[in-house]
This record gives structure tokens, C-alpha cells and sequence, in this order.
């Protein structure tokens, strides 16, 4: 137990790797870098507990596993719920004297769609009862294993099957919800959001949600160039354009209440325009060529700085 | 697959962990990345490693022997997206067809 995180490349060089090559996921897809993050943070036995999602299916295909730690694969909707049985069995399997480990860290993966949506219920039944979970979930912005349909954490503007752009919508039109806080206000001891691109700030946060007593929450974003229509090598540009824009701020809340924002977030002066994260990305093409949106796409910028200036006073950031 | 259906672990279960590395996935390369050793800081010094941090397919082996630093591509896997391309700080790594 208690094997130190990797935060340097020759630390990093020599922890395991807690994921193979010869998975399937798309080339480029960033979702496995985030998981080779996860595993830098790891400090001893871990199981894995994954919601259906694109990383669930693409890593698992019968009969192989990219993965080399536990890992169980449970239904969309129930990851927290599976996770926080597990933390029980091994609670009851330790007193029994039947599991020789003092501590298992439990570990919870979901997508966006098995999280904000499908699997928020148990999600939230999960910080209720302040199992010792952590949870995170890997948004890539829409259901992209069954075809790009959109979620809760679609951005407003953004194309996907169910919420094509054309002469009569700019794509998704509502707003994407605040999972971060939202989870947050449950007042559990550790949420807070990453980008693989920062990678230390990543590590060394995963750290913390592992090290805390009770439920924590890791957002992670995860850029998708099959869904996004952007080009494969991009990948972790546009995570970096992500926090640089303000689409995905980077920051801590303990206890939900000490709002703290990261360095990468904090050393930003001023906001990159929304434009340059959109602009590689062919799903929001519509917003550009149709000059009909144009007004659609500043309400978007209002609405990103807006949230950018609220979570700037959370964090007491001037 | 060849197992007989009572040779199949419990459950379906996968018992051996990371036996994904037995599907090559280097097929679904349309470039290939190519390392240029001259410049590359992991070379040098042993610093960096950015390009082995991002890739997502594990497909970048830094070697570290007697003192010396060496890169390799498992082009088995490497399924060409090009991120480590894109993020190498002192562009020692360019993309060619296949
Ligand atoms: S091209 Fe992509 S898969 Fe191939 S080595 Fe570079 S980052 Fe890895
Ligand atoms: S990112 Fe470039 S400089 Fe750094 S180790 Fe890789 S090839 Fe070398």
C-alpha cells in the first residue's frame, strides 16, 4: 500500500501502466491517455468499476481486456451503485479475515452519458451515502459509442444525431449542466475537474480524490475526434483549448464549499475566444457558415464568460 | 477464440490481465510516425517524454540502458493518430504515408 503518484517522466517510466496496447478505441481518442493519468496517481490495489461508455466497450472486447488491474464492467446506470458494493464486500471480506489487504481503493468510471444522465441517480445515491468511491467521469460531449447522440454535457451549438444543425437549429440549444458543482453540492470532501493536457495537475489531483475519506469527483475532459470531427493528432490541443477558453475550468472544491481554482485555470489573464476551440472541430462548423448563428454563437461566449466570471468569485480569484 | 465452452472461465471472465496486446492494432495506421533522434530531449538528457505520456495506444517504449537513452515505436499498435507529432516540443517526430 501507499506507492508514491508519478508526477516526473522517470517516476512515471517505472509505475505499471494499468492499460495495454491492442485496446480498440479510436485513434486519437484521448480517453486512454486519461486513464494512463489515473494510473500514475494510484497507490496501491485498485478495482475498477465502468459504466457502459465508449472506454468500457473498447478496451473489453470478448475475449480480451486492455486492462491489467480488476476491473468490472456494470450497466449504464449503476457504476456508483456497483462500486459502492464492492467497498462493502471487501469491508465484510476483511473482517471475515478472507482478503489480506487493509485497503482497496475503489475507482468508478463513467462517460458523460453514464453519468450526467443515465447514471446520476445512482451517482448521487453513491455521495449520499459517502461510500469511499472516487468517480470519475470522462466527458467527451455526447453518447459517442452508439452513434453521437447528445447528453448532458453537450455543449449549446454543438451537432450530433439528435441534435442536428440546419435551417431551423444551431444545433444543441440548451446549456451544459454543471456536473462538477451539481455533484459538489452534495458537500462531499473532494471534486475536481482535469484536462489530460495538464497531466501533473491531473496526477496529482487523482491523488487527492484517492487520499481523501469518503466519495470524490474527477471530471475529466476528453476530446473525441470521431465526434468531434477533429483531426486525430489534435487531441490534446483541444483539451488545452478547453481550459483556455473556459469551457472546461480547471478547479477544486472541498467539502463543498472551499471553491479553489488550479494553476493552469488561474494563470489565465483572458479568456481565449470560443471560436478557436470550435473552429477544428467540424461538429461546430454550422456556426461559422451560416450566418444566421452568428447570434447564437456570441450567446454562447456570454455564456462561457458569465460562468467564467462566476466561478472566478467561488475561487475568490480577482 | 478456440476454447470448448466448458474451457471458458466462470462467467465469461477474462483472467489474464492486458491480453488486448494480443490484437495488433498497427493495421489501422494510414501515417506512420517517424522519430528523429538528433533533436529529441529524452535522447539527450532523458528529459521530456511528453509524446510517451500522451499516447493513447502505449505505443512509444523509452529506454533507459547503462547511461544511455533510447526511443522506440511498437508500430504493432500504433494506430497513426498523430499526437505525438503534434505535441513534440522540439519537433522530432514527423509523419509519413504508409
Ligand atoms: S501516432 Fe498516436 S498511436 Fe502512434 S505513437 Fe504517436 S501518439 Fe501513439
Ligand atoms: S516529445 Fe519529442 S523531444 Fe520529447 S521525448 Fe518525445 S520525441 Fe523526444
Amino acid at each position: 500500500m501507499t506507492e508514491e503518484a508519478a508526477v516526473r517522466i522517470k517516476d512515471m517510466l517505472e509505475k505499471d501502466e494499468i492499460l495495454s496496447s491492442g485496446h480498440r478505441m479510436c485513434a486519437g481518442c484521448a480517453a486512454p491517455t486519461i486513464v494512463k493519468l489515473m494510473g500514475m496517481a494510484l497507490r496501491g490495489p485498485t478495482v475498477v468499476c465502468e459504466a457502459t461508455g465508449c472506454l468500457e466497450v473498447a478496451t473489453t472486447i470478448y475475449p480480451y481486456t486492455a486492462w491489467k488491474i480488476p476491473w468490472i464492467h456494470v450497466a449504464f446506470e449503476n457504476a456508483s451503485a456497483v462500486a459502492s458494493g464492492v467497498v462493502e464486500a471487501y469491508k465484510v471480506m476483511h473482517q471475515k479475515g478472507r482478503f489480506e489487504h487493509e485497503h482497496v481503493d475503489v475507482i468508478a468510471i463513467g462517460g458523460d452519458g453514464g453519468t450526467f444522465d443515465i447514471g446520476f441517480g445512482s451517482l448521487s445515491g453513491m455521495l449520499e451515502r459517502g461510500h469511499d468511491v472516487v468517480y470519475m467521469v470522462y466527458d467527451n460531449g455526447a453518447y459517442q459509442n452508439t452513434g453521437i447522440q447528445r447528453s448532458g454535457a453537450t455543449l449549446p451549438g454543438q451537432e450530433t444525431t439528435t441534435s442536428w444543425a440546419g435551417k431551423v437549429s444551431p444545433g444543441k440549444e440548451q446549456r451544459k449542466k454543471p456536473i462538477a458543482e451539481i455533484v459538489a453540492a452534495h458537500k462531499i470532501p473532494y471534486v475536481a475537474t482535469v484536462s489530460p493536457y495538464h497531466r501533473r495537475d491531473f496526477i496529482q489531483k487523482f491523488r487527492k480524490a484517492l487520499e481523501v475519506e469518503g466519495p470524490a469527483f474527477i471530471h475529466a475532459i476528453s476530446p473525441c475526434p470521431r465526434g468531434w470531427r477533429s483531426e486525430t493528432g489534435k487531441s490534446m490541443e483541444l483539451a488545452k483549448l478547453a481550459v483556455e477558453t473556459g469551457i472546461h475550468p480547471l478547479y477544486e472544491v472541498f467539502d463543498g464549499e472551499e471553491y479553489k481554482m488550479s494553476g493552469p485555470s488561474k494563470r489565465i489573464k483572458e479568456l481565449t475566444p470560443i471560436e478557436d476551440y470550435m473552429k477544428p472541430q467540424g461538429q461546430f462548423r454550422h456556426l461559422f457558415k451560416d450566418p444566421q448563428w452568428e447570434g447564437f454563437r456570441e450567446q454562447i461566449q456570454t455564456w462561457i464568460k458569465e460562468d467564467w466570471e462566476l466561478l472566478k468569485k467561488k475561487c475568490g480569484v480577482e | 477464440m478456440s476454447e470448448k465452452f466448458d474451457e471458458i472461465p466462470m462467467a465469461g471472465n477474462i483472467i489474464k490481465p492486458g491480453n488486448a496486446t494480443e490484437y495488433k492494432t498497427g493495421g489501422w495506421r494510414s501515417e506512420r510516425p517517424v522519430h528523429i533522434p538528433e533533436t529529441c530531449l529524452w535522447i539527450k538528457n532523458g528529459t521530456c517524454g511528453i509524446c510517451w505520456i500522451y499516447c493513447p495506444d502505449m505505443a512509444i517504449k523509452l529506454i533507459e540502458k547503462d547511461g544511455k537513452y533510447e526511443f522506440e515505436y511498437d508500430y504493432d499498435y500504433c494506430k497513426g493518430c498523430g499526437i505525438c507529432y503534434n505535441e513534440c516540443p522540439t519537433d522530432s517526430i514527423k509523419m509519413e504515408k504508409e
